[in-house]
């Protein structure tokens, strides 16, 4: 069958499974006097529409920054903004100042869903699609497989749809711009990730790689004649974009404080909640969080965080390829996730993504670490309320993924690109499933038993343990994948890389 | 294959619905109260009006309905809904799917194939099994209305797959117990009468096709007739033994109901009362009739019950059952010049499509009958193909009305997108060009036009308190049309073999 039929059948199944997952419970529902995560977004609307620019990141009478005080940078108040624009123009009490605190209906539900559905489709979904068929190698039938599993990745869904999110917007434009560098336009690249980067501040997990790549690409053509060319119309254009996102801002050095105080709060802790990277799973041993000051927790965690994103970066710096570019991708936002400060469970989907780059290359520990970091979402998952979509989402990917992906193998051994280490491979298999099988078995204990008095977290604390041994297993391989890439590639059709 | 049977898995939606009311009323109905009450029971509106034999189906559920939620089998929790019930419902429909599943595999296997490499995607039986598992109009009315279809579908299409693999007692079997699950299928039970009785009663043909009476087999006639009884006899045997037949048969039949129901399925009768309509508002306009001697009940109010036409003659349930039967007389086509299943087959579509045009209060989803068995026809003759299409989009499209709510729209829009996507480009692929011709083809697009109409523009518009039916009459006529017209090109290529068969003869 044609191409174009083929992935608008993937694409309309990918929506109809965003939509299904929509009609359920979201973040905070019925859950006063905070709610959650769609308080905090409809709240923003009702702020960024009724204030005036220069009140949004500071406390004032109307702005009371403890509830819900906008944390991520100005895109997404812009964003906000046109929503609420749009809001205001079904129903105004959705978006009344103060008025609308806590407001929840079957109307505002749909139009909150519907602002996700579209942004989703403006401009994830397009990436997604055009990564599959310029950027992965394989047949037709593979890209197009490769599309439909992308957009059934169980943990975007949820998160964007059910507990409510625009994560779509930030890892669409990131992933924007890798399709573009991997085209070979650094510049709309690099803007494109500026934008991502001012949508939300988390991007920064990404920015090294971007990095790393860019200033490569510009040292292998010289840094005496092109190179210098490329390097100073890349910053330039970074520089304009940042400025042109902060243009109300940049009036007054208090407001870029102000700004950047709201976006990186550095009082708050090693962690919060349970989380499945080190710290959060080294506490259960040691309880590192009250021994250790705040301050020598923030070196700790800065010193751990550098040390594991160095050797891939520099990886990176030396060999700008477009594989090695995904690999540090990966490498480089796991290692941020697992040793850096303050990280949230939700911050799994920022490795989430390049990993969905890699289900095509490296198909077992993507598919392996993609069901690990929906399942690591699990506790948020329970306590909104999406058992079920969780359940059906995950084993709608499992199955797809491992079905279409496996059946279009054909030398499967190579594709684990571990060299010498073959022998890994079919205990590779094995162990998948038994991680799976115990994945599935911790869900519905989390769901059917009641923990023990004395240790009432007993399940979410295995969970995030669990997911958090999975995490570390697989930066490991990643970073060996991307360091011991032997140095003649053994691909077909490789992409020109400049 | 059964890659394929999952997507019906992620339908576990919380929606809720009339029909969920209604079975949930009988998972009560049957569990709590003896036998002999369960046709007398009325407390809720929704009254038991399916054969025994779904009766003892809830019955079956309620025991496994017990351990999910207590509170759903009491009678008089109306309207009763929790997410364990719902969950239940949802996960029954789910697996009683799986005899559907069987049943198009089964079907998959009869497909006849031209010979050719292709790939997967290119296969009859794979384009045959999608279309059927993932049947839009399936999977609306099952699993976000609420209905066990699919089920019953499932005992059709293996009864119809029987018959095409020649093991005609099984089929026989599985259709009586179809009927007594659902006397919907009545529809069609004369095509099978007339096929069974001949092809199988009367075991050889002379040369020229036609009749030989003397080869009829008494021993063959016995076992049918034996299944027949004893099947009904297992249904309904206890209700006669208590002498309740008669009540049973009156809930089963509501005749009482109105020609058409509240929304008006795209049938000649949708069309006979547009121009009953239309004719009386110019009546009124023109000064030829007075407004106060118009009878006042609106078919299109929404409700369940019966009316009169204004000015064309008013019609009543036996007029419905002679044009039904005189526009199935074509089955008599199989009783002389019988061409094996598959001419079973397209008589069966035809018997379906017929009772749906002209019957006593369709219901929308009866389309369901005629398009599910005609998938199986679709992917192996090009001409049909197109009809099918046709057809396929059509009733698919009327259905839509009966998702009405909001959050509804994107889920019955993306699918059906799905489906009708799907449908085109494969069987396009299969048949190596166009299916349809120009005209065909607008009238297909002008759907999308009718959908933003009735979906957008109408709701926005000042009309919408005043005449809130206008929509639905739309579509209903709109589709009328189409069902119509397939009907007819339907019964022509019927006809046209008929008589490629006596010039063959000649």
């Amino acid at each position: 069958m044609e191409n174009w039929s083929l992935v608008s059948i993937c694409v309309l199944f990918g929506l109809t499974a965003r939509w299904a997952v929509s009609l359920n419970s979201y973040s905070g529902a019925g859950k006063p006097p905070m709610f959650g995560d769609y308080e905090a977004q409809r709240h923003w609307q009702e702020v960024t529409y009724n204030l005036p620019v220069h009140e949004w990141y500071f406390n004032t009478t109307d702005n009371n920054l403890n509830y819900w005080g906008l944390d991520y940078p100005p895109l997404t108040a812009y964003h906000s903004l046109l929503c609420a624009h749009v809001a205001k123009l079904i129903n105004p009490d959705w978006v009344e100042l103060h008025a609308s605190r806590g407001h929840e209906s079957y109307g505002h539900k749909l139009f909150m869903r519907a602002t996700v559905l579209v942004a989703d489709l403006l401009i994830y979904i397009p990436a997604v699609v055009l990564y599959s068929f310029y950027l992965s190698e394989g047949s037709n039938k593979k890209k197009v497989c490769t599309v439909l599993c992308i957009l059934l990745y169980p943990g975007l869904i949820l998160i964007d749809y059910g507990h409510f999110q625009y994560n779509s917007i930030s890892l669409g434009l990131a992933l924007w711009g890798v399709v573009v560098l991997g085209l070979g336009w650094d510049v709309l690249g690099s803007l494109a990730f500026v934008l991502s980067l001012n949508y939300k501040q988390m991007e920064l997990y990404h920015s090294l790689p971007f990095f790393c790549y860019l200033l490569g690409k510009c040292f292998k053509q010289g840094l005496a004649g092109r190179g210098l060319f490329l390097l100073v119309k890349i910053a330039v254009t970074v520089l304009v974009t940042f400025a042109l996102c902060w243009l109300p801002f940049l009036s007054d050095p208090g407001q870029i404080l102000q700004v950047v105080h709201r976006l990186f709060p550095v009082g708050r802790g090693l962690f919060e909640d349970k989380v499945a990277n080190t710290w959060c799973s080294l506490n259960v041993l040691i309880k590192i969080k009250t021994i250790l000051s705040t301050d020598t927790q923030l070196y700790i965690s800065l010193t751990t965080t550098l040390l594991a994103i160095l050797p891939s970066s520099i990886k990176l710096l030396m060999k700008p390829t477009l594989w090695q570019f995904k690999l540090a991708l990966v490498n480089s936002s796991l290692a941020f996730f697992l040793f850096s400060f303050q990280v949230h469970e939700k911050s799994i989907l920022l490795p989430a993504l390049p990993v969905c780059l890699l289900l095509n290359d490296l198909p077992l520990p993507a598919i392996w670490f993609l069901q690990a970091s929906t399942f690591s979402m699990l506790p948020l998952f329970l306590k909104d309320g999406l058992l079920v979509p969780y359940v059906v989402t995950s084993l709608a990917f499992l199955f797809f993924s491992i079905y279409l992906l496996s059946a279009l193998e054909h030398c499967s051994e190579d594709k684990l690109r571990l060299g010498p280490y073959r022998q890994l491979y079919r205990i590779g298999w094995a162990l998948f499933y038994f991680s799976i099988t115990a994945m599935a078995g911790l869900s519905f204990m989390s769901v059917a038993l009641a923990p023990p008095a004395q240790l009432p977290d007993l399940f979410p604390l295995l969970v995030s343990v669990f997911s958090y041994l999975h995490f570390l297993g697989l930066l490991l391989y990643f970073n060996i994948v991307q360091i011991a890439e032997p140095p003649q590639s053994v691909r077909k059709n490789q992409k020109k890389s400049n | 294959l059964a890659s394929v049977s999952l997507i019906t898995a992620l339908a576990a939606l919380p929606l809720h619905s009339t029909d969920f009311e209604v079975h949930r009323n009988w998972l009560a109905i049957t569990h709590s109260l003896p036998v002999s009450k369960w046709y007398h029971e009325n407390t809720s509106e929704w009254t038991l009006d399916y054969p025994p034999l779904f009766a003892w189906f809830e019955y079956s559920l309620s025991h496994v309905a017990q351990h999910f939620d207590k509170e759903m089998l009491v009678v008089q929790n109306l309207l009763y809904t929790s997410p364990a019930t719902i969950l239940f419902q949802r996960l029954s429909v789910i697996v009683t799917d799986i005899v559907f599943i069987y049943a198009v595999k089964e079907c998959c296997r009869s497909v006849r194939e031209e010979k050719g490499s292709k790939d997967l995607l290119g296969h009859p039986f794979f384009i045959l099994a999608a279309l059927l598992l993932w049947n839009f109009g399936l999977l609306i009315v099952d699993h976000i209305h609420f209905q066990y279809n699919g089920f019953l579908f499932g005992i059709l299409l293996l009864s119809v797959a029987r018959h095409l693999q020649g093991r005609h007692l099984e089929g026989a079997l599985l259709f009586t117990v179809l009927l007594n699950l659902k006397h919907i299928y009545l529809y069609i039970a004369p095509a099978y009468g007339i096929f069974l009785l001949r092809s199988y009663c009367f075991t050889e043909d002379n040369t020229d096709g036609s009749v030989r009476w003397s080869s009829f087999s008494p021993v063959r006639l016995v076992a049918l007739g034996s299944i027949v009884i004893s099947v009904g006899a297992l249904s309904f045997g206890p209700f006669i033994a208590m002498g309740q037949l008669p009540q049973v048969l009156s809930r089963l039949f509501p005749f009482k109901r109105g020609l058409c129901h509240a929304y008006w399925a795209p049938n000649v009768w949708a069309l006979y009362n547009m121009v009953d309509k239309a004719l009386s508002v110019l009546g009124v306009r023109l000064k030829l009739l007075d407004v106060a001697k118009l009878p006042k009940a609106s078919m299109t109010g929404g409700l369940v019950q019966e009316f009169q036409h204004s000015i064309l003659p008013s019609v009543s349930p036996s007029i419905t059952l002679i044009c039904t039967l005189l526009s199935i007389m074509v089955m008599l086509s199989i009783w002389c010049r019988p061409r094996g299943a598959r001419g079973f087959l397209r008589c069966l579509v035809v018997c379906a499509l017929g009772s749906f045009m002209f019957g006593w209060h369709v219901h929308e989803k009866a389309i369901l009958m005629a398009i599910l068995p005609f998938s199986i026809l679709a992917v192996e003759s090009r001409e049909d193909a197109g009809i099918f299409l046709m057809l396929t989009t059509t009733g698919h499209y009327s259905l839509f009305p009966l998702l009405f709510t909001a959050a509804e729209l994107p889920i019955k829009v993306l699918l059906m997108l799905l489906f009708t996507l799907y449908s085109f480009t494969s069987l396009k692929k299969l048949f190596r060009g166009s299916l349809l011709n120009p005209l065909e083809t607008t009238y297909l697009l002008g759907l999308v036009a009718v959908e933003i109409l009735c979906e957008v523009v109408y709701p926005l518009s000042p009309w919408q308190h005043t005449m809130p039916f206008v929509p639905l009459l739309v579509t209903s006529v709109y589709c009328s049309l189409g069902v119509c017209y397939s009907f007819i090109r339907l019964y022509v290529s019927l006809l046209r073999q008929h008589g490629t068969d006596k010039h063959k003869q000649l």
